[in-house]
């Protein structure tokens, strides 16, 4: 009966996965969309010059990569995790009660988070972070009060934006742009507005006024984006009012489409970030579980080649595709080769 | 009807001509008409939208069938190949493709420079723009496959970089590359008198077929060929588990099973399941097989068996449907003439049923080649661009991505090239579900048998 056939044969497929299922012979990836490209790059480059295989490298934002990566110690669970953020206290503690204690913590670079908008569109050639919040915060001080955001367009509150109507497309919680873009753009905002000020002096405590500074309008002029760039993009294409947050390398890549727009006056390019001069940006990490190194082939070499000077160096590939290089690698090197774990330990 | 409402007997009856339709045929014909008329629009609006959609498919994606090329002939340099000069594969090994970037730009630069063509491009360096990141590993490989060629100098057709590929294509048009970073209007220049030299020469892309995905900075290499070896080894273990389990599944509940509560139970949850969304399957996937079994990541084989889950429900309800269309005087014929239950079954009822359960499977086969979600939770979506794989436990095993999943991974990079590359990679994929659809039509058609 050829059906008892394909079923011995299906059973057998079955068990000779089980006992190969132990070994696993690539590196395994998974994290930040903003990563993924540098992190694509470079396991191409790996697995053209070494002998290992190529990596396997997911995406799905920084906080699930981290959540898989804090699920514990096995050759089923990830590697490494890339994150556009620093790891939180709390993903720490997470990922040591499942025994993931020895986390190596790898800063590739820098990327620059900028604001763009369709390349016809209005002119949003020049923004500063208090023209972001005073258009997406819930509440903003109008004559030296706090009131509920009365703005619906640009020009209501500063008179050399366009009179085009607020619509901002901005990276959505689970994305690490996303809290880049609070703490630099909004929260800045909101100090240089005066409205954290007159939440304190409400009654708010410190702390609570930091919150409330974080949060945007819910009337729909301000729109999460779960997803990537592309569909911020797609967005900014069907809205001409619209202005989008994007990673520079993105930027970069759809100059035909897109029109930057500056922050406090300065451009953002690599040269500015990496001088400092360009405020919203922010540091790009991957985390390597230790108790994974010698166990799965490859790995640490991965690391090593990703932060090595051909590749993330200033003429290396990464930073021709946009990343701005850190220029305390020869550290980061030192801290892989050395396995120097988070936290001081060992 | 009550008296009253009957019209009075004594009122004289209006004459009227048989070939007149009254008033109210008249209403019933028009109702007729205009019920013809919407059924006559759906279709028309259906078929507006088919055409639209494979318009745009075919337009936007036939450019991925075709890339541009630079024929250039690369010197070999032994100072910078095989700096020991023992041609050793150990040594030639470790110099990095890194290291051969710079020859292949000096070959390109000579070759414009030997042409006479004007340009301000006069650096090895500007020559970068022009030349696909991959150039360099295909001229690695061929070196270290070839030692011998070291010191020699040796014709190659490397790919040209995206965006000049993009220019040939009208992609990249010469009035946006003044804020492009990666290329200048000058290299558009070059590329246009290099043209008739025929060293920039696009033609077909056969690599796009039989390719492996590539990463962000070189658009132009990425192909869909070993993400279709990957969905092929997931249909392989869908046939393999689905058809069996499946089959037998129905065989049982059909012809053997007592009608009770407890297969009724069981039929109703089939049903259930087939409507269960699939990235249900691949949670139960990453907890079970993965998480449970430790079976690898991002391995067509788990790939496979998730959506033999999926697929199982579908395979099941066509099976009983096609048992069922069986009459029953074949089975008490069979049992008639002494044969056992399963004799009949086996002998009589399944091979009558057969079309129909190929039918039923290669639609469920169509439908699983197609889904991406529960392979998002599997680690089948992402960047895994591994080599065509060598052996069937390395093809069910090692990490690969399947073909929705590629297109998926491609429509949500960076660089514009890839949104071609997407709609190019639909193309394949429509083309497979349109030939096992067809497939399963014409079986259909010859071996159904109507009672």
């Amino acid at each position: 009966m050829s059906f008892v056939k394909l079923t011995t044969s299906a059973l057998a497929i079955a068990a000779v996965s089980a006992t190969t299922a132990a070994a696993r012979d690539q590196v395994q990836v998974a994290g930040s969309s903003t990563v993924l490209p540098y992190a694509s790059i470079v396991a191409e480059a790996f697995g053209e010059n070494f002998e290992f295989p190529t990596p396997v490298v997911e995406s799905g934002g920084s906080s699930a990569g981290l959540k898989r990566f804090c699920q514990g110690v096995g050759t089923e669970h990830t590697d490494i995790a890339n994150a556009s953020r620093a790891i939180r206290e709390k993903e720490i503690k997470a990922c040591a009660e499942n025994g993931v204690t020895d986390i190596i913590e790898v800063r590739i670079g820098y990327d620059g988070i900028v604001f763009a908008s369709q390349i016809d569109g209005p002119a949003y050639t020049a923004f500063t972070q208090s023209d972001i919040f005073n258009a997406l915060a819930p509440k903003v001080m109008v004559d030296g009060a706090l009131v509920d955001n009365p703005y619906t367009k640009w020009s209501d509150f500063n008179a050399d934006l366009p009179d085009a109507e607020i619509l901002a497309f901005i990276p959505g919680t689970k994305h690490g742009t996303r809290e880049v873009f609070e703490e630099k753009v909004i929260a800045a905002g909101c100090e240089a507005t005066g409205a954290m000020e007159a939440m304190v002096a409400g009654g708010m405590s410190e702390d609570d006024a930091e919150d409330a500074c974080l949060e945007v309008r819910t009337d729909g002029r301000s729109v999460d984006i779960d997803g990537d760039y592309t569909e911020t993009l797609a967005s900014i294409d069907a809205n001409s009012n619209a202005i989008g947050v994007f990673g520079l390398a993105f930027y970069e890549n759809n100059t035909d489409k897109l029109k930057v727009a500056t922050m406090s006056g300065v451009e953002p390019t690599t040269e500015t970030i990496a001088a400092g001069d360009y405020p919203v940006s922010r540091p790009l990490f991957f985390y390597i579980k230790k108790a994974h190194i010698g166990v799965i082939p490859g790995l640490k070499e991965y690391a090593e080649f990703f932060v090595s000077d051909e590749i993330a160096g200033p003429d290396g590939p990464l930073a021709a595709y946009g990343l701005v290089s850190d220029p305390e690698l020869t550290s980061t090197q030192e801290g892989v080769s050395g396995e120097q774990v988070m936290g001081g330990g060992s | 009807m009550t008296e009253a409402s009957m019209p009075a007997p004594s009122a004289p009856r209006q004459r009227v001509s048989l070939t007149a339709p009254d008033a109210r045929t008249q209403k019933r014909k028009a109702a007729e008409a205009r019920f013809r008329m919407y059924g006559v629009a759906g279709i028309a609006t259906g078929i507006f939208f088919l055409i639209v959609l494979l318009v745009s498919i075919v337009g936007s994606g036939t450019g991925a069938f075709q890339q541009t090329f630079l024929n250039v002939s690369v010197y070999l340099d032994p100072a910078k190949l095989d700096k020991n000069g023992n041609r050793d594969p150990a040594d030639i090994r470790k110099v990095s493709t890194f290291g051969y970037t710079p020859l292949i730009q000096d070959a390109l630069l000579k070759q414009v420079q030997d042409n006479g063509i004007e340009t301000p491009l006069e650096k090895r360096g500007d020559m970068k723009a022009m030349i696909s990141a991959s150039a360099a590993a295909q001229v690695r490989d061929v070196v270290i496959d070839n030692p011998d060629l070291i010191g020699e100098t040796v014709d190659f057709r490397i790919l040209a970089s995206s965006r000049v590929d993009g220019y040939l294509k009208d992609r990249v048009k010469r009035e946006d590359v003044a804020r492009d970073k990666n290329i200048d209007a000058e290299h558009l220049d070059l590329v246009d008198a290099l043209i008739p030299l025929g060293v920039v020469k696009k033609t077909f892309n056969m690599d796009f077929i039989t390719g492996a995905d590539a990463s962000e900075s070189r658009a132009e290499a990425a192909g869909i060929g070993v993400s279709m070896i990957g969905s092929f080894f997931m249909m392989l273990v869908v046939l393999v588990l689905a058809l069996p389990i499946g089959v037998a599944a129905s065989i049982y509940l059909e012809e053997f099973a007592p009608k009770n509560r407890i297969t009724d139970l069981i039929e109703v949850n089939i049903a259930n399941l087939a409507a269960v969304p699939s990235i249900v399957f691949g949670i139960l996937g990453l907890s079970v097989f993965i998480q449970f079994m430790h079976l690898p990541q991002s391995a067509p084989l788990v790939g496979g068996m998730v959506l033999t889950l999926m697929t199982l429900p579908t395979i099941i309800i066509s099976t009983r449907a096609s048992l069922k269309a069986v009459p029953p005087s074949i089975r008490d014929a069979a049992l008639g003439v002494g044969a056992s239950k399963m004799q009949s079954v086996f002998h009589h009822v399944l091979p009558l049923a057969a079309p129909g359960i190929l039918t039923g499977t290669i639609i469920g086969l169509a439908q699983a080649l197609g889904e991406t979600a529960p392979l998002l939770l599997i680690g089948m979506v992402g960047f895994i661009a591994s080599n065509a794989p060598d052996s069937i436990a390395s093809g069910l095993l090692d990490p690969n991505s399947a073909m929705p999943a590629q297109i998926y991974e491609w429509a949500k990079r960076a660089d514009p090239a890839y949104y071609e590359r997407a709609w190019g990679g639909i193309i394949i994929l429509l083309i497979f579900l349109i030939t096992m659809n067809t497939i399963a039509v014409i079986l259909r058609r010859r071996f159904e048998r109507r009672w």
